[in-house]
């Protein structure tokens, strides 16, 4: 078995975890042959493996560099099935808001403008530079960010960021018992409906929103759905499996569970519904109340920006 | 459908519809094209698809060639949808397994340049191959027809709609604005060509409104809600408070006789201000109902309460009754019948003919009332000096035909002049001058009495009157209206001095005609009259099913018109009526209840509250006989738990990247 | 690749127009468009329909599929506020716009490949103005870039 990360926060490492002493059951049945965070092994060693001979690989993190890419190449060659774990990899994840930037805008932030760095020389990173001792190379930056069915053949996602590690005890146990698994591509540990199933709050029969609110403009009443209060909420347009888990803590969900099944786009429907929901009426009040949406396609795409149909900025 | 893995066959065909598509699309070219579409498995031109042998050419192929798709590239399918569907039913596939693309109307009548208009209808058949592949079959829905029916209007139209569907043995609900039906045409005194007597044609079918009893008259009355669909229409009407108890006013006048005015003292709306009436008044002696009507904006009891209500006192059956209040009736109907009629041109509007400005400039209608023996003058044509003309100039075309008013015909304005002229002439000897622009007499028996007016020493001036001035430049024109126009005959500016001028003025929507529209939810056109399904083949029907049009609210159009289009609508009423039922398009929105997660984003935004939910369930259910098919509901689930009939997202998905991907 | 762009370039040399979605609500602006059809207005061949029953049916994701398959523009059109056959429908749909509209800034889809046209039934010459308007704009604006951009993923 292996773990990977990409472009990832490393919280999905580290909700490997979470499992705790159940860790120990998993260690017993599939040796941990390829996990950077907590294991040396390096790259040439799993290049090394022969194909296939890896049972299970979760690969975590979207992918922005070639490095990313080369790893979801090997990772894919080496292993019978390749989950991508973590809203990351199934959607691009928080990483894949990079994509309303362009490479160069991004590069600039970090080596130019942002007000902690000094750099008079502009020095840029080189993906080969030339020392007395030889070429160093590091990756190469991507344009954009990629989840990681948009590199490589994907068996089955599990969303979630992180996702709810259950549901990999599940997955593994399933493996090891050779039991009959699901479908190749199946989203696995998710319900078939949206969060709202689950979701305990009371839900107006008569939404009818004013204007919306960031989280922290509001007194949030614990009961209300968030909508109802004016504050945007994607737990409708996203579906359940993680126990409605954000909600549960006084926060909106953010959407990162992925679509219902047979939603297309999940930014575009959750836009559908929060705008319908709005009662103004003369096409003043309307963009009024819309402007107080802030930073709309950042919200609606929070996770799934490269997942979406128009997944990056155009140029 | 498609994921029960049937095989996908489709038959495609392009109409020529002679040379309207084949003359700017390569209807060939894009026959062939389609053929190697996928999934198509025939292809075909033909001349014209929506005749008999068209029609037998589809459902031959669906059985030659097995074919479960169809896809009919013609015209819009506003106008041949149902032609084709019903031809795809008859060889017996389920008709919404049938598509239409518009290349007509979408293309060849609008698209100049062959290859674009071309490659144009390339996309949308390939749009509509792909699209035709996702969709189900799909059954009717029926609905019973209220046989009851509404008919707003009192006019001609509505009285003739109301006496025709009575006789029918429906029970008709004939709601008038006015305290009295009869519009428009009580107010004239002749009709032309055959110049008789308007009341004398029109008050006896007054009267037989009054009297049927299949009909229900409320007049002094509005519609104020209307909700429903096609043969089962809820509607209220607001009956105005009249003051006076319609049961059991016998219209004695003793009311208005005694009224604390002695006189007359505000403007008669019927006789168009020429007389004066009193706050209680009856409009005319053959208004129906003959029940006398209180204007409380002139009556003293309700300006300032201290009346002695003389009237009151006098009408020994009570009748009057000043605490009236609105009175709301519900009322269901199956079918609507509109016959609101127009509204005569405002001629203050046209300044420089001197309307409002010269008290001997009249408008038509005034002029009607004083030829009539009952008017204000007792027949007799006079200037506001009351001394008969020794001349008068009839101005054709005011508010009609003009770039700075209307620019339509008013169609009746020609055949009302020659009709005014001979009556003046016959009431006055006076010299009558007609300027016209063109003499507009197509109808039976027009042209003949237009040549009976040739020889009646009328005269005729062809061309626009520039101004009516009393600006005068020689002694004889002393004390005259001078009509400056154009003699475009002889080709020079003549000026006429007369002593009264008649403005025919032309026939424009009423000023309500928005607020009924929108109530009754059908369309008007551009300059604002009620807008026909089809202007040859459905000129009654509206685009709104179960609401019939008839007479002037249509357009403009005099007496014989209106009757014949009053018929005619009430015919297409009683069809509907007759057949007992109607089939509603099933393109209702309904819920997977798989799917739905019950967060109620749908609930509020139902027009028809057809959405409510079911806390059992904790999901949305939809009341399909609620449901009209717009689909917000569909878009606005977050899920796409909600889908729509005939128009599920997958098929506008396909239709979209059919479109555009080749 | 590569030789795809390449190809997509030739094409785009030879002659590019406009391809523009139209989205008309059934009874008022497809009516117009009829009605603009049996009046023979001429307009630009650049526009395709699609019919819905109402604007209030306009899902955005119509508008990005629209977008991601290589429509050039999307001309949305409606019956005038308070004219909705669905009495309704219309302002769902403007929100909806509005809120679109917002979120193509972020993306860096220029505003005008998105426009909404309150269109009734008797306005054929109005829908024909617009559509002409529409692809002199779009035309000047150029093809668009969504598609191929989408299409490509660039490393």
């Amino acid at each position: 078995m292996a773990v990977y990360w990409g472009a990832a926060c490393g919280g999905c490492c580290v909700s490997v975890l979470d499992v705790h002493e159940t860790l120990l059951t998993v260690i017993q049945h599939a040796d941990l042959v390829f996990w950077p965070i907590a294991l040396d092994t390096k790259y040439a060693d799993v290049e090394a493996m022969e194909d296939k001979s890896i049972d299970l690989t979760l690969f975590n993190g979207a992918v922005r560099n070639s490095e990313n890419e080369h790893m979801a190449h090997v990772l894919r060659a080496k292993s019978k099935i390749l989950v991508a774990y973590g809203s990351c990899a199934h959607m691009g994840g928080i990483p894949g808001l990079a994509n309303f930037s362009t490479k160069e805008e991004l590069l600039s932030r970090v080596y130019d403008e942002s007000p902690s760095t000094v750099n008079p020389d502009k020095v840029r990173p080189q993906h080969e530079y030339k020392v007395p001792e030889g070429t160093l190379e590091i990756p190469n930056f991507y344009e954009d960010v990629c989840m990681l069915d948009q590199i490589v053949d994907v068996d089955y996602y599990l969303p979630g960021c992180p996702p709810q590690t259950e549901r990999l005890v599940e997955v593994f146990l399933a493996i090891v018992s050779g039991a009959q698994l699901p479908p190749k591509g199946s989203v696995i540990g998710v319900s078939e409906r949206a969060q709202c199933e689950e979701c305990t709050r009371i839900k107006s029969d008569n939404r009818s929103v004013d204007r919306f609110y960031r989280p922290w403009e509001i007194e949030d009443d614990g009961v209300s759905c968030f909508i109802d209060q004016g504050v945007i909420c994607m737990g409708s347009a996203t579906v359940g499996g993680c126990g409605v888990r954000c909600v549960k803590g006084n926060a909106p969900c953010r959407g990162c569970y992925g679509p219902v099944p047979g939603v297309t786009d999940m930014g575009a429907k959750i836009m559908s519904t929060i705008a319908t929901a709005l009662n103004a009426e003369d096409e003043n009040d309307i963009i009024k109340a819309i402007d107080s949406i802030e930073d709309a396609a950042g919200t609606f795409y929070r996770f799934s920006l490269p997942a979406s149909k128009i997944r990056r900025k155009i140029q | 459908m498609s994921n029960n893995k049937e095989e996908i066959r489709i038959g495609v065909y392009i109409c020529h519809c002679g040379h309207n598509i084949a003359g700017a699309v390569d209807v060939v070219g894009v026959a062939e094209y389609a053929a190697k579409l996928p999934n198509v498995v025939i292809s075909k031109d033909y001349k014209y698809m929506c005749s008999d042998p068209g029609q037998e050419l589809i459902a031959a192929d669906i059985k030659e060639y097995n074919l479960n798709r169809i896809v009919v590239t013609s015209c819009s399918p506003l106008l041949h949808e149902k032609t084709f569907r019903e031809a795809t039913t008859k060889a017996g596939l389920n008709q919404y397994f049938m598509q239409m693309v518009n290349i007509r109307e979408n293309v060849s009548w609008v698209n100049e340049n062959f290859d674009d208009a071309t490659e144009k209808s390339k996309d949308l058949v390939r749009a509509a191959v792909q699209r035709v592949a996702f969709q189900r079959a799909l059954e009717k829905q029926k609905v019973p027809v209220n046989p009851n029916v509404l008919i707003v209007g009192g006019g001609i139209a509505g009285i003739s709609a109301a006496l025709t569907m009575a006789n029918a043995g429906k029970k008709v609900y004939l709601v008038e604005k006015e305290s009295t039906i009869g519009g428009h045409m009580a107010i004239f005194d002749k009709t032309f060509p055959t110049l008789d007597c308007a009341a004398c044609i029109l008050t006896p079918k007054m009267s037989s409104v009054k009297n049927h009893p299949n009909i229900t008259l409320w007049t002094y009355s509005e519609v104020s809600n209307v909700e429903g669909f096609v043969g089962n229409y809820k509607v209220q009407v607001t009956r105005k408070p009249r003051y006076v108890i319609e049961d059991l006013c016998v219209g004695c006048m003793l009311c208005v006789e005694k009224c604390i005015f002695k006189e007359g003292k505000f403007p008669d709306e019927f006789n168009q201000g020429l007389s004066k009436r009193k706050p209680v008044y009856v409009p005319f002696p053959q208004a129906t109902p003959l029940v006398a009507v209180i204007d409380d904006k002139t009556c003293i009891h309700f300006k300032t309460g201290k009346c002695t209500q003389t009237c009151k006192t006098a009408c020994d059956r009570n009748a009057i009754d000043f605490d009236q209040k609105p009175e709301i009736k519900e009322i269901e109907v199956g079918t609507v019948l509109l016959t609101t009629g127009f509204q005569a041109f405002d001629a203050k509007k046209v300044p420089y003919y001197g309307y409002g400005k010269y008290p001997n400039v009249f408008t038509s209608l005034e002029v009607e009332r004083m030829v009539n023996a009952s008017g204000p003058t007792e027949g007799h044509v006079l200037t506001r000096e009351g001394k008969a003309p020794k001349s008068v100039g009839i101005i054709h075309c005011v508010g009609s035909r003009d770039e700075k008013t209307h620019k339509w015909c008013s169609r009746v304005c020609c055949m009302y002049s020659l009709k005014l002229a001979h009556l003046i002439k016959e009431h006055t000897g006076a010299d009558v001058y007609n300027f016209y622009i063109d003499m507009r007499t197509p109808g039976k028996g027009y042209e003949e009495f237009y040549d009976k007016l040739l020889h009646e020493d009328v005269h005729f001036i062809r061309g626009r009157v520039s101004e009516v001035t009393d600006w005068i430049t020689s002694p004889e024109e002393e004390g005259k209206l001078i009509i400056r126009a154009e003699d475009t005959m002889i080709g020079m500016v003549r000026r006429i001095p007369v002593d009264m001028v008649v403005l025919a003025v032309g026939m424009e929507p009423r000023d309500d005609a928005q607020e009924i529209r929108k109530m009754f939810n059908i369309s008007c056109s551009t300059e604002g009259f009620f807008l026909e399904r089809h202007p040859k083949l459905a000129p009654v029907n509206t685009f709104t099913d179960g609401v019939f049009i008839a007479g002037a609210c249509q357009g403009p159009r005099d007496i014989p018109d209106s009757v014949a289009q009053a018929g005619a609508a009430a015919a297409e009423a009683l069809v509907l009526i007759d057949s007992g039922h109607v089939e509603l398009e099933p393109n209702t929105a309904y819920i997977v209840d798989e799917i739905c997660s019950g967060c109620k984003s749908c609930l509020n935004i139902c027009p028809y509250k057809a959405i409510t939910f079911d806390l059992e369930k904790n999901k949305s259910s939809i009341n399909v006989a609620l449901c009209k098919g717009c689909g917000t509901c569909v878009a606005a689930c977050p899920s796409s738990a909600i889908k729509q009939n005939l128009f599920e997202d997958v098929e506008i998905f396909s239709e979209i990247k059919g479109i555009f991907v080749e | 690749m590569q030789e795809e762009v390449k190809n997509n370039n030739i094409q785009t040399a030879k002659a590019w127009k406009p391809k523009i979605l139209a989205i008309f609500c059934n009874w008022c602006t497809y009516t117009a468009s009829d009605l603009a059809g049996v009046s023979r207005l001429k307009y630009p061949a650049t526009t395709r329909v699609v019919r819905i029953m109402c604007s209030g049916r306009l899902d955005p994701q119509f508008i990005l599929t629209a977008f991601s398959e290589g429509a050039d523009a999307i001309l949305i059109g409606g019956c005038h506020p308070g004219d909705c056959h669905y009495a309704t429908g219309n302002y769902k749909c403007l929100r909806r716009f509005h809120l679109i509209q917002k979120y193509m800034k972020q993306m860096n889809i220029e505003p005008e490949r998105l426009r909404l046209e309150w269109i009734s039934a008797s306005e054929g010459k109005r829908l024909a103005e617009v559509i002409g308007e529409m692809t002199e704009t779009i035309t000047k604006l150029g093809q668009s870039k969504i598609k191929q951009q989408v299409a490509n993923i660039e490393k």
